[in-house]
């Protein structure tokens, strides 16, 4: 008989949670022999500090959020890993109705498509009106950073033309009625909060942004990881198991119903049904289906890319928030652990990516990739159509313009 | 400087317990001490403000926005986190484990702000010690208020005294090793089932 493993999870009430709920509520965790209590905060700050501090050993955490700490960039500076990703997609950027109507009147459409979209709103910003505010949920986000890209490669300088502050996501909904932001970069189920209960209009999708991208992942203490290795491949393996079941279709409402509930994310099914059937509310009473929005499983959807690091890693040097060495390389990429990730899903025979890193943005469609198993990636591509090879990263960084 | 020429900026949403460190911190000798509850406009105010210490509760889902802002702002310097001491584990974790936070503005000796840390983390500790005593004599008071009503019944339904009544429902407590509240509570909940019109 084995000892059954203890162990505490932090996370904030979004749609993306959903594997720690489902590894605890489905008894994937109970099967795995750890007993996971879930701890419900309501700032990244609050899950990176008791992080730290040792009251969770691991929390659902924005994919940048462990690197940042790596790299001294916040405080207290503990050290992390990141054993596995939960999910990937699910963001979407959304604007008030005055400025979708000032968009639309420069060519915006209603296809949610990057490229269209973030062209119309360059227009709107050239023509000189107020200087446009915009909302993300914390600066070590890809909230932050897939809106920076998506301005920047639509002709916007996101620091000089336009103003990006932080909020709370369960805020930017009222902040944006009351005209404080005109837009917002944030999880589910905040963009469908702004459609259905606050006037605005969806602008784009992080899936439209950068296909197949990463959105939160599982944030642990190394110290603990490294303590208690069979604890955390336990974990993994029941997040795995829990991320098998999220994908599945008909399970959806089930789901759904879990996820509403009072001590998760306490919001109406309808808020979150859109975001996993993929059919979002866009505005004015129209819905659009989106490939991929968010996918808890599909396309090795939790497997822990040390390219995705990387990425992670050239914006925060491009925005300043780093300076780039090749200690400050080294640490953001091995942050990532794919190998911690190989090791506790090996007993479960399920297929995994035989690199552990990709070059993201080659696989223009579904491409099956050698692995112990049948495993299809992709598409995978940025909206404007670059490469980020994790190889080059010099030449990346080199070849980005702020504005 | 002197204790009292520091300024400190105390961010919490709960007004009582805001009140209660201002408090603690005006008796040590710290007079120029802000309260913000609410986060509208946080930015501006704390220019205005120029603090040298900011207290804030953890459970506060601003302090993205305010870290943010120490990242952003010209205004204020950057300010770091108390927790930025890494040889002081214990008053972090006493910091966390209370359910607060300090930042200090880059440049101001720590030593200096650790007293104003401390004196928090105790005004926390004291009023969730409150809190707790303030929710059990609550829990107490909704306990006493069923066994009345249970009593009541008992005295009606069987022409009892209330002491007869009390007896009886600590005398099935007793024999079934439950609380004499969980007897009433059952009562209770039995009698509206019986009852027709199902209003109890």
């Amino acid at each position: 008989m084995t000892k059954s493993h203890e162990i505490t999870a932090g996370f904030v009430p979004l749609l993306d949670s959903a594997l720690l709920v489902v590894a605890k509520e489905k008894g994937f965790a109970e099967s795995q022999d750890i007993n996971l209590t879930l701890a419900r905060e309501r700032s990244w700050a609050s899950i990176r500090d008791r992080l730290a501090v040792g009251h969770f050993e691991v929390a659902h955490i924005l994919a940048p959020m462990p690197i940042a700490c790596n790299l001294g960039l916040t405080a207290p500076a503990q050290e992390m890993v990141v054993p596995m990703a939960l999910g990937l997609g699910g963001n979407a950027v959304t604007v008030s109705q005055a400025l979708w109507q000032m968009m639309v009147a420069c060519g915006a459409k209603d296809d949610l498509d990057a490229r269209t979209n973030g062209a119309a709103l360059r227009q709107v910003i050239v023509g000189k009106g107020p200087k446009l505010r915009f909302g993300v949920v914390h600066p070590y986000s890809g909230h932050n950073y897939e809106l920076r890209y998506w301005l920047s490669a639509s002709g916007i300088d996101p620091d000089h033309d336009i103003e990006i502050l932080v909020l709370p996501p369960p805020d930017m909904g009222d902040a944006l009625r009351a005209g404080l932001i005109d837009g917002y970069c944030a999880g589910e189920p905040w963009n469908t909060f702004g459609v259905l209960e606050r006037d605005a209009h969806l602008a784009t999708v992080k899936a439209s942004i950068w296909r197949s991208s990463p959105e939160k992942v599982l944030g642990v203490n190394r110290k603990w990881s490294e303590s208690n290795p069979e604890a955390l491949s336990a974990l993994l393996r029941a997040l795995y198991l829990a991320s098998l079941w999220c994908g599945d279709r008909s399970n959806h409402d089930e789901l759904v119903e879990l996820l509403s509930r009072s001590t998760y994310i306490n919001r109406p099914t309808d808020w979150l049904r859109p975001a996993l059937s993929g059919v979002l509310h866009i505005g004015e009473g129209v819905t659009a289906e989106i490939k991929d929005f968010f996918v808890p499983n599909a396309k090795a959807a939790t497997f822990p890319w040390r390219s995705h690091a990387l990425w992670f890693y050239t914006q925060m040097v491009r925005w300043g928030h780093i300076e780039h060495t090749r200690d400050h390389q080294q640490i953001a990429g091995s942050t990532y652990r794919p190998d911690l990730y190989r090791e506790a899903l090996k007993s479960l025979n399920v297929a995994l990516p035989s690199a552990n890193s990709k070059v993201e943005g080659a696989l223009r469609s579904e491409t099956p990739v050698g692995s112990t198993g049948a495993l299809t990636l992709g598409p995978d591509g940025f909206f404007d159509g670059s490469l980020f090879d994790p190889d080059q990263v010099d030449a990346y960084i080199a070849s980005q313009k702020r504005g | 400087m002197k204790p009292s020429s520091l300024n400190v900026l105390v961010i919490d949403e709960n007004r009582i317990r805001a009140s209660i460190i201002e408090e603690g911190l005006r008796e040590s000798g710290y007079d120029k001490v802000t309260i913000v509850e609410d986060m509208f406009g946080l930015a501006r105010r704390i220019a205005d403000i120029n603090p040298d210490v900011i207290v804030i509760d953890l459970e506060n889902p601003n302090r993205d926005m305010l870290e943010s802002f120490f990242q952003l702002s010209r205004a204020v310097r950057r300010p770091i986190a108390m927790f930025v001491d890494k040889s002081d584990e214990a008053s972090i974790e006493a910091a966390v484990d209370a359910g607060v936070s300090a930042y200090i503005v880059d440049g101001l000796k720590q030593e200096r702000v650790r007293p104003i840390l401390k004196m928090a983390i105790s005004r926390f500790n004291a009023f969730s010690r409150l809190t707790r005593e303030l929710e059990e004599t609550r829990g107490e008071l909704e306990n006493r208020k069923l066994i009345d009503r249970a009593k009541g019944m008992l005295m009606r339904t069987r022409g009892i005294s209330e002491a007869e009544a009390y007896a009886l429902l600590r005398r099935t407590a007793m024999n079934q090793n439950r609380k004499i509240v969980e007897i009433a509570q059952s009562l209770i909940t039995a009698a509206s089932l019986l009852d027709p019109g199902g209003d109890a």
